[in-house]
């Protein structure tokens, strides 16, 4: 059972975000970028259903910037392979989505796992996107999920409850946080994974459907101030709350 | 191509309230987008739903009403929202950006289906020229992107309790029963079951009210003390990221990057120091109350209130002082 995984890099949730000169993009200076944290537990997911099943498991990631250190760690973990699809900014979920698609049709996966969404665009089209492009399911913001004989059953949160899905494979699941429990890396593994295959394919990237028109800061909010100290301030802050945020 | 195309969300029957948002949206820009309103509707026994909005103000509701569409299946309601749109004519498409919405949109503008611009989460509309644009959060609202489309349709999804959600009415709304566009029973994947949260828990994201709690609570135990806050606020309990990595509380709970982004009229951080996460999910809370040991704490600069002292002081005298005022 050949599995897929894509693999975003974003910056760190840490991270602090300024503007670039452009007044369209993310100032790249200062900022460290690391492997989106939803994709941790689709990696983490890819690779349980490889230890179960058997097959290949291969993490794609497309981007323009060197990412050769966080795929290893990929391969490190359990991959097999890792391929970069090095293509040029901008790059959405509408590109990514067809730039992965061309190329996982000749790995005939029978599963390919994405995080839910990257934490940079906040868009969580990508593993949707995939799977219209190779006419299979999905199954998004999987939060448990279980192969069984005839595919597989995941379950999702929603507002209010939570849904139980069946879905046949081939199929694409894109992970919630908390899914499962990512692994780390041996040190054995670690010097094994510098052996296997990371390869870096130039590509072209299809035109984006969206055009920027600027990035900007949030306004920021008002200075707020301390009402007092410990529970004898509790009284000023209940007549604050209610007579000038007027919020009881 | 003109008009806005709407796609409705519906459970049980009863339309969606965020799905209405987005009706009333489309309403609005309606004179903007030159054209008309058409609303879709698609699931299993929907007339009901179909009946209420028919005064709403859309000019056209599509409804497909079928067994095997009782349920949410995303090849399914793609399809069946692809089928519609084309049929509209619509150059914009709205979508309520719920959970279903957010998969549904993203699968309607792919390469395999519409293969067209879609904008996420969108929180305002407006216009360059003759061209529509939308303004979302990104980086879970550390910053606003605004976009434009390229080429026509151009599809949004809306975030919930955003827009407002009156309709203008008027006219009555011609009610067209459609045929997916697939043979019965033929979809891959489907939503068999949906179990609602037990206990009338509120969902973070959707209360009014959110009282939170960060490391400073000292471990599961702890969070009695912001329950009982919670419920004398009528509220949702919230955590921060901390927390929730450390197993105290579900991921449910979990405020900010990676967690919910909230925006409810009171948001009360108890413990929480306020990292950069945790502040980028709860900044745009109306109003912010902060209770924390440490005067220095970066999440006072955020908080319009702020009380530096022991929690397990502050947040009891509080969750009293409400109870006792009967508020």
């Amino acid at each position: 059972m050949n599995v897929i995984c894509c693999i975003a890099r974003v910056p760190d949730t840490a991270a602090r975000v300024k503007v670039g000169a452009d007044g369209k993009s993310l100032d790249p200076d200062g900022i460290q970028y690391v492997i989106n944290p939803y994709d941790e537990f689709a990696l983490e997911a890819a690779i349980q259903i490889k230890e179960r099943h058997g097959g290949d498991l291969t993490v794609i990631h497309v981007g323009e910037e060197d990412f050769s250190k966080d795929l290893r760690q990929c391969l490190a973990k359990g991959a097999d392979k890792a391929i970069h699809l090095k293509a040029s900014a901008p790059l959405g979920p509408h590109v990514i989505s067809k730039l992965v698609a061309d190329r996982a049709a000749d790995l005939m996966p029978a599963v390919v796992c994405c995080g839910k969404q990257s934490v940079d665009g906040d868009v969580g089209g990508t593993g949707v996107m995939i799977a219209g492009l190779l006419e299979v399911p999905v199954v998004s913001k999987v939060s448990s999920m279980e192969l069984t004989d005839a595919g597989a059953t995941c379950t999702r949160e929603v507002e209010g409850g939570t849904e139980t899905i069946e879905t046949s494979l081939p199929c694409v699941f894109t992970f919630e946080k908390g899914a499962n429990e990512p692994r780390r890396a041996g040190l054995k593994d670690i010097m094994a994974a510098k052996k296997k295959p990371l390869e870096v394919e130039e590509v072209a990237a299809p035109e984006s459907k969206l055009e920027v028109l600027s990035l900007e800061l949030p306004p920021q909010r008002a200075e707020g101030r301390i009402v007092g100290e410990g529970a004898e301030a509790v009284p000023e802050l209940v007549r604050a709350l209610r007579e000038e945020a007027k919020v009881l | 191509m003109s008009g806005i195309c709407v796609i409705l969300e519906q459970r049980g029957g009863a339309v969606k309230r965020a799905s209405v948002e987005a009706l009333a949206e489309a309403l609005r820009q309606k004179d903007a987008a030159g054209g008309p309103v058409s609303a879709v509707l698609i699931g299993h026994d929907v007339a009901d739903a179909a009946d209420q909005l028919k005064s709403s103000g859309a000019e056209r509701i599509m409804v497909f009403d079928r067994a095997d569409l009782g349920h949410y299946s995303s090849e399914g309601y793609r399809d069946c929202a692809v089928h519609a749109i084309n049929a509209s004519g619509a150059s914009v498409v709205f979508v309520a950006a719920t959970v279903q919405g957010r998969d549904l949109a993203a699968a309607v503008a792919g390469g395999g289906a519409l293969d067209c611009g879609y904008a996420a989460e969108c929180v305002a509309l407006g216009y360059e020229g003759d061209r529509l644009t939308a303004s979302r959060p990104v980086y879970a609202g550390k910053a606003m992107v605004k976009v434009a489309c390229k080429g026509s349709p151009f599809v949004l999804s809306l975030r919930p309790n955003v827009f407002d959600s009156a309709l203008t009415g008027g006219g009555e709304a011609a009610v067209e029963s459609m045929d997916p566009p697939f043979a019965e029973g033929d979809l891959k994947s489907t939503v068999t079951s949906i179990a609602e949260s037990s206990g009338g828990a509120k969902d973070v994201a959707e209360a009014d009210v959110v009282v939170s709690g960060g490391r400073g609570v000292g471990g599961p135990e702890g969070f009695e003390t912001i329950e009982a806050l919670a419920a004398a606020l009528d509220g949702a309990v919230g955590a921060s990221r901390a927390v929730v990595d450390l197993g105290w509380r579900p991921h449910s709970e979990q405020v900010g990057q990676t967690g919910k982004v909230v925006s409810p009229k009171l948001y009360v951080a108890c413990g929480i120091s306020g990292a950069i996460q945790h502040l980028a999910g709860m900044r745009t809370s109306k109003v912010i109350v902060a209770i924390n040991k440490d005067a220095e704490a970066p999440i006072f600069k955020v908080a319009d209130y702020g009380i530096v002292g022991d929690l397990f002081e502050v947040a009891p005298a509080l969750t009293e002082a409400i109870k006792s005022s009967g508020s």
